[in-house]
């Protein structure tokens, strides 16, 4: 009994210690993204633009294909569940609203999160393991300035974009669904679509997606830099930093819609 | 070679570190003058890496003081320290060249840190250091390209980048076979007779400390056990000195009590 409350108590030492930790490491990002020019060690414009490529661009691809499944898939829901009413032609002002505020941000986040999130981790923690991050500092190339504060630029340019793209795509995917169903031309979905949605909705979106990019960054590079034991330990970090953000930004989501809703 | 008039270009007092609990070395002192190859060596666990690390300021210490080029590195703020980071170069174990860069990208990244110079310039002076470590013509190639000795050799080209002063490496014959390892402890000796460089060595090689070293600094359990020439170790009588130069295995005396407690995890006479 006694050690079981030591185990508690000291996990949750490690857990606190863990996200003043995370905390640092944000704080000294935003610094070196900020002040790093002033103090001769600016953070390398073509290092937050290979991560673009890396983040961003790639994930293009996969993040679209998602996005129009999800938005497909609320169409056939929607279109069952309202057809008893006789009101199938709520579906548009559902998916637009739904898409916008809550699938896109969060499709883009879980797939950010299994594919940079476990990049990031693996790269840091294999550079930790081979003593690269060590050259670093030799070097005098403070190891946050070089790897954390890039790859956060990175994703805050990143996710909001592949939202907005994830947004177009869910409604598109809805349009097709609906087209097929009702008959419904897609230029008409579409312009109905966009008659129903406000600013508010694309921002709330948008801010979700900014919330989880710093997520996204933060646990992986705290998992990244914390590596120890080797590939396996390399492989444990790469896993625990994919379900931490995941998790986290389902969490971060579900509070976030809670008090956006309230205003 | 040694002389006595010259700078101690490190001054390391009363160094006392520890690892979580574990305290790693106990009270170091050591003196490295200008133009001199200090070779520190010990056996696994000794704690010679961890001094090494210590002295590159990658750790911060519990107590004492480190002193490169006459300034305490230990009571510098982060800029300071930056600066004195242009005046070191280390080599580390494993070679640690950055495995997205190209070899000749590795070698110039202390330059486009420190020195911004036209990239022109820059690419000249990572050749004349890959001729100086003779890895002319693999500029090119990715680290994973590279064998164990060429890995070795760009990461010393890195390290001598911007002419150092001073000069560390780890284990430079660790995981090579005795030729390479001979032709590495020759590119030491060049560099510190033609760039007159003061140039520290971790290794636990016998040979290639015997080959390079001015003067031997011996670790044990976070100790120093004695610091002189290479004769004067050699003829020591200090009985671990002379396990650790004959491949002795140790013989320590095993403490019955201790063994039983360590074995129980109980204190003998404690148990009813």
């Amino acid at each position: 009994m006694k050690q079981k409350i030591e185990k508690i108590g000291r996990m949750t030492v490690a857990a606190v210690e863990e996200l003043g930790y995370g905390a640092k490491l944000f704080a000294e990002s935003v610094y070196w993204l900020l002040m790093g020019r002033f103090n001769n060690q600016p953070v390398g414009v073509s290092l937050v633009l290979a991560q673009i490529v890396q983040i961003g661009v790639t994930a293009t691809p996969i993040v679209l294909v998602l996005c129009f499944s999800v938005g497909m898939m609320l169409a056939i829901q929607g279109l069952e569940t309202l057809k008893p009413y006789g009101a199938q032609a709520q579906v548009v002002t559902g998916i637009a609203i739904s898409v916008t505020r809550e699938f896109a941000a969060l499709i883009t986040g879980i797939i950010v999160a299994g594919r940079s999130g476990s990049a990031i981790a693996a790269r840091i923690g294999t550079m930790m393991e081979s003593q690269e991050v060590d050259a670093l500092q030799v070097i005098g190339i403070n190891p946050v300035r070089y790897l954390a504060a890039p790859t956060l630029l990175a994703m805050l340019v990143s996710m909001p974009l592949l939202t907005i793209f994830g947004d177009l795509m869910g409604m598109l995917g809805g349009a097709v669904y609906t087209s097929y169903e009702l008959g419904m031309p897609v230029s008409v979905y579409m312009s109905r679509s966009f008659d129903v949605i406000n600013v508010f909705d694309l921002m709330q979106g948008i801010y979700k997606s900014i919330i989880f990019a710093i997520l996204i960054v933060i646990v992986s590079v705290l998992n990244g830099f914390q590596v120890k034991g080797g590939a396996e330990g390399v492989g444990m970090a790469t896993t625990r930093s994919v379900v931490m953000s995941i998790s986290l930004i389902i969490i971060a989501d579900m509070i976030f819609t809670f008090f956006l809703t309230m205003i | 070679m040694q002389n006595d008039n010259a700078p101690n270009l490190i001054h390391v007092k009363d160094l006392v570190t520890h690892y979580g609990d574990n305290k790693i070395l106990n009270g170091v002192s050591l003196d490295v003058t200008q133009g001199e190859i200090m070779v520190i060596m010990g056996g696994s666990g000794s704690g010679k890496s961890t001094l090494l690390r210590y002295m590159l300021g990658l750790n911060k210490p519990t107590s004492g003081c480190i002193e490169l080029l006459g300034k305490d590195i230990t009571a510098m703020t982060e800029n300071q320290l930056h600066q004195m980071k242009k005046k070191i170069g280390v080599s580390f174990q494993g070679g640690a060249l950055f495995g997205s860069m190209t070899v000749a990208e590795n070698i110039q990244l202390p330059l486009i840190e420190h020195a911004r110079l036209d990239e022109n310039t820059m690419r000249i002076m990572s050749q004349m250091k890959l001729e100086v470590v003779n890895l002319a013509g693999f500029e090119d190639l990715m680290p994973s390209q590279l064998s164990g000795g060429m890995i070795k050799r760009a990461a010393l080209a890195r390290a001598i980048i911007l002419d150092p002063p001073l000069l560390f490496f780890d284990e430079p014959s660790a995981g090579l076979d005795p030729v390479v390892s001979a032709e590495l402890d020759e590119l030491i000796l060049r560099l510190r007779d033609a760039m007159k460089m003061t140039i520290v060595v971790v290794t636990h090689e016998l040979d290639s400390a015997f080959k390079i070293a001015d003067r031997i600094t011996i670790l044990d359990r976070g100790e120093i056990l004695m610091c002189g020439t290479v004769d004067e170790v050699k003829n020591s009588d200090n009985q671990r000195i002379h396990n650790l130069l004959h491949r002795k295995p140790r013989r320590d005396r095993v403490d019955v009590d201790e063994y039983l407690q360590r074995l129980t995890g109980q204190t003998l006479g404690s148990t009813p």
